[in-house]
């Protein structure tokens, strides 16, 4: 490589030539490539006859960022990665010591998710806290436990799950339905949620039990449709696109949050505010997530949870070991769905209306988003890409600043998709096997020794 | 003599249409080491996958241990203990050897796991070193013994190994030959092998087959076949390649 050992004077000079080179040949197709789109714009005039502005500005700023964006690159950032790359090929290849943090930040983390409300109320107050409780807590909370229910089927079983949403639905009208017709509890009725998703689990598992990756992608992808078409067409129960309304909140041991006189507030002598039964929400979801993720770390050690792997990594092998695979792929849908169902409940007493408009394929994608962002199969990676993918949609939102750059028309959240896909392609260039690659083994038989990622290719093995 | 292990009779495989064996009669008898041999797409693959039950014979029938297992599922015949080092491996990528080692096991839910493991790893010392490591990241050898030690880990009454040799250093080939012997010899392990490497393999079989175009065209004892002009020309002395 050229420019690793560009020390001298020379080589340096040669570098800024090659850098200037391309940078006009990236101005040149910028110009291209932008010159109709950006220079040229058709658009209507008082006489409704269309008209040509020409912003040739607007493309010499177009045309003048990828100049310079393109010289920096060539001159900084290449050079840079090529040494980094250089170092790390000639030292070798370290199993990294735990550390204290490493080997106990779960539990950190839990003990911070814990503190979270407290901190929130004693900082901006209870009814500031709404907020950062509601929006970024629950709302995240919300998706890591999806996204790790998921991860059940398309991490660690290896069944690409398009219609995930499905069961999250099925969990969510389990609640608002079997609440507002007979009156049952939230507490009897989450079971119940997660029971009737898990069975939608199966019904799906069995007729896709012969496929695999694109075509299995495609049956879950329409199976996620039935449902919602299902939900929107089924008026006389479902109400359609009205959706349930009026949903029963959950109860705390029976005490009830409302403004009655043995409710939450009037019990504890508290003042009248919502941000108590969102404090009790928050604790709800993040105790049914830490449920899922303990239910997935004991099953990954137990004979089922391997099977899983191993069907991901080999399905005829797995036959060959006398695992039955029918029972395994079932078993992976089932639970994977009644974690789901579990979540749609939840969702339901949360928001208290449920209609078919939340079950759309955008969240099945986004679900599986935060999966495959986080790593397949890593709890942790999952739990991060989840905090950035939805805290992320949540910041944009605060972003009111923005306004005053681009104009008072401006709303961040509309180029949310767009962000989401260039933070995907960056994740994807720069972690092919998302944030967290590496498996943590579940084998040992003396000590515990962590796999490095490092020991593979990266998108291989 | 008892009556034998394995026993396959006049099956015939097909894929869709194309019939793939042609009327087969082979049987193995209790710590026997069989070896079957042939050119490419004889069919030799197709026999042992048709052991395992897929495809399943669509004429004839197969018998382990005086139970017909023609009809049943993959899954239940690998219960029976007919343990199967696949074709090209296949080990789990990116489970670990040990876990790999965990998933051959799990008929017996890890009952004796450990003392199975150490049995695993005296024969293939190799795979101790690696114990921790991916199984994606072993080198093709180490792959083949940690394929053949995870069918181990089933206390198979037979094991089938489809081509052990393939792809292989001369040097590590002989190694694995030498570590089948020795499962021969002191657990009276059954081992029927499918192989092109013609002339390791019969050497180290008690008897061997010789399969032609779905059918098997000759038999008899591993020094006999080493003898026969036939099958000298065709798959010892240049007949290959």
């Amino acid at each position: 490589m050229a420019n690793v050992a560009s020390t001298t004077a020379s080589a340096g000079s040669e570098l800024t030539a090659r850098a200037l080179r391309e940078a006009v040949f990236a101005g040149l197709i910028t110009l291209g490539l932008f010159v109709l789109f950006v220079g040229l714009k058709s658009d209507q005039n008082i006489r409704n006859e269309l008209i040509l502005t020409q912003r040739w500005g607007l493309l010499a700023i177009f045309v003048a960022v990828a100049m310079v964006g393109r010289f920096l690159i060539v001159v900084y950032v290449q050079p840079r990665f090529a040494k980094r790359k250089a170092a790390k090929a000639a030292a070798p290849d370290v199993v990294k010591k735990d550390t204290f943090f490493t080997r106990q930040w779960p539990k950190i983390a839990v003990v911070m998710l814990l503190l979270y409300p407290p901190v929130i109320v004693s900082f901006v107050g209870v009814q500031g806290s709404l907020k950062w409780v509601d929006n970024f807590g629950i709302q995240i909370l919300i998706y890591v436990m999806l996204a790790w229910g998921l991860n059940i089927v398309v991490g660690l079983a290896g069944l690409l799950d398009l219609g995930y949403v499905a069961f999250y639905a099925v969990g969510a009208y389990s609640y608002a339905l079997l609440s507002s017709y007979f009156g049952l509890s939230f507490w009897v009725l989450l079971p119940v949620a997660g029971l009737l998703a898990a069975l939608w689990g199966i019904v799906l598992g069995f007729p896709v039990l012969r496929l695999r990756g694109d075509y299995l992608a495609i049956v879950t992808l329409a199976f996620g449709e039935i449902i919602r078409l299902v939900l929107i067409n089924w008026t006389e129960v479902t109400k359609g696109t009205f959706g349930v309304s009026g949903i029963a909140k959950a109860t705390l041991f029976g005490i009830k949050f409302d403004a009655s006189k043995d409710g939450f507030a009037a019990l504890f002598d508290l003042p009248l505010s919502s941000a108590y039964y969102k404090i009790f929400l928050f604790y709800l979801i993040l105790a049914l997530a830490l449920l899922t993720a303990f239910v997935t770390i004991r099953l990954r050690r137990m004979p089922i949870g391997r099977a899983w792997e191993a069907l991901r990594e080999d399905e005829i092998a797995c036959r060959s070991l006398g695992i039955n695979t029918v029972t395994t792929k079932l078993t992976a849908f089932a639970t994977g769905a009644m974690f789901g169902g579990f979540a749609g409940s939840f969702f339901a007493v949360r928001q208290g209306f449920v209609s078919p408009e939340s079950f759309v394929f955008l969240e099945s994608a986004v679900i599986l988003a935060i999966v495959v962002l986080g790593g397949m199969g890593s709890l942790t990676g999952i739990a991060i890409a989840a905090v950035v993918m939805i805290g992320g949609t949540e910041i944009l939102r605060e972003l009111t600043f923005l306004k005053m750059i681009f104009g008072p028309a401006f709303t961040p959240e509309l180029y949310r998709m767009l962000i989401f896909g260039l933070a995907m392609v960056t994740v994807m260039v720069w972690k092919p096997r998302g944030f967290v690659g590496s498996r943590e083994p579940t084998a040992f038989l003396r000590q515990r020794r962590a796999v490095s990622g490092s020991f593979t290719k990266e998108g291989h093995g | 003599m008892t009556a034998p292990l394995l026993h396959v009779r006049g099956v015939e495989t097909y894929y869709g249409n194309i019939r793939a064996l042609n009327g087969v009669d082979m049987e193995v008898h209790r710590g026997e080491i069989v070896a079957l041999i042939g050119a490419n797409g004889a069919g030799k693959s197709t026999l042992m996958m048709t052991i395992c039950g897929s495809p399943q014979a669509r004429i004839g029938s197969v018998h382990f241990d005086g139970q017909d297992i023609t009809r049943l599922p993959t899954h239940e015949i690998a219960r029976l203990r007919i343990a199967q080092s696949p074709e090209g491996r296949r080990i789990f990528p990116r489970m670990t050897v040990l876990e790999n080692l965990q998933m051959g096991a799990s008929l017996d839910a890890l009952k004796h796991f450990k003392e199975d493991v150490e049995k695993v790893f005296t024969l293939f010392p190799r795979l101790k070193e690696r114990q921790s490591q991916r199984g994606g990241t072993l080198s093709g050898g180490e792959q083949q013994m940690l394929s053949i030690g995870r069918a181990l880990m089933a206390r198979p009454k037979l094991l089938l190994l489809d081509e052990p040799s393939l792809g292989l250093a001369p040097l590590i080939i002989k190694g694995i030959f030498e570590a089948i012997k020795v499962l021969n010899k002191s657990e009276g392990l059954t081992v029927f092998l499918v192989e092109q490497n013609a002339f390791g393999a019969l050497k180290l079989s008690d008897r061997g087959y010789v399969m032609v175009n779905g059918r098997v065209t000759m038999s008899g004892t591993g020094k006999d076949l080493l003898a026969n002009p036939e099958v000298r020309a065709a798959y010892l002395e240049g007949g290959r390649h």
